[in-house]
């Protein structure tokens, strides 16, 4: 690189990158490391100690019933989530990049769930659901005369919190499919039209393939929400329940390190976790990285 | 007859448009109509679609229940200082990376600030939960800030930004002998003022939004946030009182919402793609 524009000083630098550099240090990393170190051990039973157990919680985890279904039923529930999801805000996006008057209006509507917490989309769709008098409830006997007491059923619970959880993320995704399409050149969409190509067939023989590494970046930032985000929404829908049906990953870890106080088991649960943020992370960082930023 | 088409298409548009704002709006709606009502017209059935006009008493009521007004305060207070805490600490990094010589060890401080995006809350929460507690920092603003104050994705972000503007002007600032700082602060600052709106809109969002953290790190009523107030509203009854709680989440929803429309246009601008650089 250049020396122009450059300032000369040799301890400014430093300086400058300290405060990021002691909070991810102290705040990240230790805490990384030392959830590493406690993975090895478990509280005793009155919890005065930790007693050694070497990969005993490791072992657990790879054996038990209890996690194997929650490892299950969180990559079942994050594919619902990112393939409603996505899908419903890629046809969205495309609906609103076309000029009409008033579109900045819709945009602004269509996104605007971005600002809305899990726990308030989770809250919204209890009610949505509320098996007496909710709105969806209605409607859904009204035209299929089913009324089933939805969070009591476990699959039913399933079902509400993938609609609820994908809504939620329709806005942040219609925020960046947009910047998407407006970056393809018309005349490139104009060419394949004079070519001949049918609406369809411009649409995935050019703009398709064209915003394949925004649907990637959407793919890893909609599967790391599915797999870590969701915690409030499930807080304040199912609690993990009817009978654990709804416990993913997260909410595992939380139920058994906050509430059965088991530290050790739950410091290997978030090692699995690390495992999977790490390969989604590294994935994008290889694959798109490069191509989108945003704030 | 081409105009005839071109009305009926732009008709199509509008309806179908029309249809994805419904998908989108019309859970927040029914919330917002439902904490209209009295508890008796809650469970009318069919529902009903009148609003009703007990809005300022379920206010009155979901505010009082849980405290709402100290919870939206201490939710406010947060995510406004971690919002600027990582502005900061992101504007200052990405100004060490960009505008000074190579200096030893800045590739590894560079992977360790981006080793933020490795390392999110879940992977770590039992220790850095233990840690705030051997800081006893439980119960305290401390920690529901300090430990976000790092940002990796507004790192980037200015450092892509400052790497865009011209050389020229640093050379100018050190030729009228100003020092880096100087140059940063009534130069680059003024110039990233889309990125900083942006940055500051997403990460409040973000911190308002923020659930696991909060619930486990604070106990105290006086230390809760709005978040947990949804909560809380849900657990004070037997009868779900269904108005009163969502009287309490259209005042939990709106501060980000706000936020999100005043800077809506900065984010979309902020948002590009495919710009190799």
């Amino acid at each position: 690189m250049a020396m122009e524009g450059r300032f000369p000083n040799r301890t400014l630098p430093y300086l400058l990158v300290l405060p990021s550099i002691v909070i991810v240090a102290v705040f990240l990393i230790l805490p990384s490391l030392q959830a590493l170190y406690l993975s090895l051990f478990e509280v005793s039973p009155f919890g005065t100690r930790a007693i050694f157990v070497g990969l005993n919680n490791f072992r657990e985890i790879l054996t038990s019933d209890d996690y194997r279904f929650s490892l299950r039923l969180s990559v079942l529930f994050a594919i619902a989530v990112v393939v409603l999801s996505m899908s419903v805000s890629l046809g969205m996006a495309v609906l609103a990049n076309k000029p009409l008057r008033g579109i900045g209006l819709y945009r602004t509507f269509l996104l605007w769930p971005y600002a809305l917490s899990p726990a308030v989309a989770g809250i919204v769709w209890a009610l949505l659901f509320e098996p007496s008098s909710g709105l969806m409830t209605y409607l859904i006997r009204l035209t299929t005369d089913r009324s089933p007491n939805w969070m009591m059923d476990a699959n039913y619970a399933l079902l509400v919190i993938i609609l609820a959880a994908a809504w939620k993320m329709l806005g942040f995704n219609i925020v960046f499919f947009l910047a998407g399409l407006q970056s393809i050149p018309g005349e490139m969409i104009e060419a394949a039209q004079v070519d001949g190509a049918s609406p369809r067939q411009t649409f995935w023989r050019v703009v398709f393939p064209i915003l394949s590494p925004m649907t990637f970046f959407l793919f890893i930032m909609n599967s790391l929400y599915a797999f870590f985000e969701v915690f409030g929404l499930i807080d304040v829908m199912t609690q993990g329940g009817p009978g654990g049906g709804t416990e993913v990953l997260i909410y595992k870890l939380y139920q058994d390190g906050f509430i059965s106080i088991r530290w050790g088991y739950a410091s290997a649960q978030s090692i699995v976790l690390f495992i999977l943020v790490s390969t989604l992370t590294l994935l994008q960082f290889r694959y798109a990285g490069r191509r989108v930023f945003y704030a | 007859m081409t105009v005839r088409i071109s009305t009926s298409r732009v008709l199509g548009r509008h309806g179908l448009l029309l249809l994805c704002v419904a998908v989108t709006c019309f859970p927040v709606l029914y919330a917002l109509l439902v904490s209209t009502f009295d508890f008796q017209q809650i469970f009318i059935y069919p529902p009903r679609l009148i609003p009703g006009t007990s809005l300022l008493e379920n206010v009155r009521l979901a505010w009082t229940k849980v405290g709402l007004g100290r919870l939206l305060a201490n939710s406010f207070l947060i995510s406004i200082s971690v919002a600027l805490g990582k502005i900061v600490l992101a504007i200052l990094a990405a100004f060490a990376f960009t505008y000074f010589r190579d200096f030893p060890g800045k590739n590894i401080l560079f992977v360790v600030i981006l080793i933020t995006h490795m390392l999110p809350l879940p992977v770590r929460i039992v220790s850095t939960f233990q840690l705030m507690d051997n800081l006893g920092w439980v119960n305290t603003y401390y920690a529901l800030t300090i430990p976000f104050f790092a940002s990796a994705t507004g790192t980037l972000l200015f450092r892509q930004f400052f790497l865009t503007v011209p050389q020229s002007l640093s050379d100018a600032a050190r030729i009228d002998g100003a020092g880096p700082m100087r140059f940063l602060t009534r130069i680059l600052v003024p110039l990233s003022y889309n990125n900083l709106m942006a940055l500051f809109m997403v990460e409040f969002v973000y911190m308002w939004n923020e659930y696991l953290w909060p619930l486990i790190v604070t106990t105290s009523n006086e230390m809760r946030v709005a978040q947990i107030g949804i909560k809380m509203l849900v657990a004070t009854d037997a009868q779900a009182e269904w108005n009163v709680i969502m009287a309490g989440v259209i005042l939990v929803m709106l501060p980000p919402l706000l936020i999100l429309l005043l800077f809506q246009n900065h984010f979309m601008r902020t948002v590009t793609f495919g710009q190799e650089k």
